[in-house]
């Protein structure tokens, strides 16, 4: 799966409201026909599955052999990526964005590399490269998610920090007598908390559900019992999924809401979950150098 | 990684070297870089190097690491050729149909009189299950549709017939196919959007005012314009499904003959040793697909970004 995340700048997607009377002309039968038939296939599964496991299998999911160590391991792996992440991608970004606006191409480009080297591939190179002390930690896997989450984070941070006049800021922090430590702390971050927010929750959803990696290297992450556990219990494995699922899903409503409300306060800015595009049509050429 | 260090130091050090007089300008244009060096040595030890590994020893042999090119004449042949195969229709197929399905999707919501809800829902909950794929998205299928699943019965009460008994069958291709819908219409939904609400009303009411129809605006208008967006964006559903291992490999237990799941089995053990490098080669062919496909999606977005600012 390839997922990105692109909070995108709302200059980018022109507003919808400005339709005029001409383009409303539509055919309600056909877009209802096609939203109904949208509708049951994404919720008839959803609703089998819940049917399937049963609700009494729920409670069961945490009783079962193995469960306490692979979600401990995923949340380990979860929290140590999201680190690594932020503390590489956070102050990339914003010295690209100050000194080296030249590079935010370049940068797109790169981080765009994680999307085209299918994980399979990336894994089975990792695993061949990787010298013997990382092979035998799981936290190999963090050092790789991390990789894998840069194009979600650089695309989360690098939409926050164009949202915000950065040079203006840092140079008043600066003459105001304010360190790089402090400026960066105090006033950037706080100047990007959305953009840092949905940088978080999508490398946690993405840590949380990672199956093919953990599963070539040979640790039993979350997904990676749910599958082995199948043997066991189907009934449980499909429990298990609804869970993660569900779990995944809160922590993308809270970008989607938080993200939303953000945005809306500054007047623009809607959160898309996806967009793969390295925008070609981004706005290189209006920026203030 | 250990570089995060130097990243605090050196905007300071840039700062005083903007100073006129103070550093000569090459050391002055050479710290502006360093900054950039955590996260370039990142991206070189994490991504390059082990794409790099992949492609040297994709040429290697097993055993004796000499040079070869069996690995790819063996790659190309037999049950290799035929996962190809089945690789690349099935990511065509899943490309195709989830993308005009998707087209729909957004036009409706694009056009809806009352949208402003019903957009921010689908929207929403494109952003949602387009994010949403692997091991739980297969065993949701399990649930639904395997022998015992709900769905199955359902139609076995109320048409009598089990599906499995009819050629129907989840682990396979079609399965896959049916399966990987589940997260390409949301994706599509939400990268197709962007192309149509880039479609300007001023088109449509020029179109209206020289007499144009529906079909004449959508034929010599609408349509051209967003025809190269469409087009990129089958080519990104197609590298998505192209890329995907976890959905068919937890849904068919490993045994369905797809390029990234002989890869797996290659590098798990499952398969005779001495055949690594196969796996090494067949990486470096998904590679090589998936970057022409990338290639020939930025050109198209750079066509489509003429008309769609």
């Amino acid at each position: 799966m390839a997922a990105v995340a692109d909070v995108e700048a709302g200059a980018q997607a022109p507003a919808p409201a400005t339709r005029p009377a001409g383009r409303r002309r539509s055919f309600p039968v056909w877009r209802w026909v096609i939203l109904l038939l949208a509708g049951a296939y994404f919720l008839i599964p959803l609703y089998a599955a819940l049917r399937f496991a049963g609700l009494k299998a729920f409670p069961d999911i945490f009783r079962q052999a193995g469960f306490t160590d692979a979600i401990s391991l995923s949340l380990r792996l979860a929290v140590v990526t999201t680190i690594l992440t932020l503390v590489l991608m956070v102050p990339t970004t914003v010295y690209v964005h100050l000194r080296l606006p030249q590079v935010r191409r370049s940068m797109e480009g790169i981080t765009i590399l994680p999307i085209v080297i299918p994980p399979i591939v990336l894994i089975i190179g990792v695993l061949k490269v990787a010298p013997g002390f990382l092979l035998s930690t799981p936290y190999l896997l963090a050092l790789v998610y991390v990789i894998l989450a840069m194009p979600f984070a650089y695309r989360s941070l690098d939409a926050g920090l164009r949202a915000v006049d950065l040079k203006t800021l840092v140079e008043a922090s600066n003459s105001l007598g304010a360190g790089w430590p402090a400026t960066l702390w105090r006033v950037v971050l706080p100047n990007i908390r959305t953009a840092l927010l949905s940088a978080t929750v999508l490398t946690v959803a993405l840590v949380l559900g990672e199956f093919t990696m953990a599963s070539l290297a040979l640790y039993v992450t979350f997904p990676v019992w749910i599958v082995q556990f199948e043997q066991n219990s189907g009934p449980v494995s499909v429990a298990a999924s609804l869970l993660a699922l569900f779990v995944t899903w809160l922590l993308l409503m809270l970008i989607v809401t938080v993200g939303g409300r953000g945005a809306r306060k500054r007047g623009g800015a809607q959160v898309a979950l996806f967009t793969v595009a390295p925008r070609e049509t981004g706005q290189t050429t209006g920026e203030p150098e | 990684m250990a570089g995060s260090t130097t990243q605090a130091v050196t905007p300071e050090a840039v700062t005083s070297g903007a100073r006129p007089g103070r550093v000569p300008a090459p050391l002055r244009t050479a710290l502006r870089w360093l900054g950039v060096v955590p996260f370039g040595v990142y991206v070189a030890l994490g991504l390059i190097a082990p794409t790099v590994a992949i492609a040297i020893a994709a040429f290697q042999d097993s055993t004796t690491g000499k040079f070869t090119t069996s690995n790819f004449s063996t790659a190309l042949h037999g049950s290799y050729l035929l996962g190809l195969k089945t690789s690349l229709l099935l990511s065509i197929a899943t490309a195709i149909v989830p993308g005009i399905f998707g087209l729909l999707i957004a036009y409706a919501i694009f056009t809806a009189k009352r949208g402003q809800w019903l957009r921010q829902v689908v929207i929403t909950a494109s952003g949602v299950f387009a994010n949403f794929g692997g091991v739980p998205l297969a065993f949701l299928f399990i649930a639904t549709l395997s022998t015992t699943g709900i769905v199955t019965g359902w139609i076995k009460a109320i048409f009598g017939v089990n599906i499995w008994d009819h050629g129907f069958t989840l682990y396979s291709a079609y399965g896959v196919f049916f399966v990987y819908m589940y997260f390409q219409i949301p994706l599509m939904v939400l990268v197709i959007l962007p192309a149509l609400e880039g479609l300007r009303p001023a088109w449509r009411e020029a179109a209206q005012n020289m007499g144009a129809g529906t079909w004449q605006y959508w034929r010599y208008v609408g349509g051209p314009v967003l025809f190269p967006s469409f087009l990129g964006c089958l080519l990104l559903l197609f590298g998505s499904a192209f890329a995907a291992y976890a959905t068919a490999e937890a849904l068919t237990g490993g045994t369905i003959a797809l390029t990234p799941i002989q890869i797996g089995a290659l590098l798990n053990g499952n398969v005779l040793a001495g055949q690594q490098n196969l796996g090494y080669a067949l990486g470096l062919i998904m590679v090589v697909i998936i970057a022409i496909v990338m290639i020939g999606y930025t050109i198209l977005q750079r066509r489509a970004a003429k008309w769609l600012r």
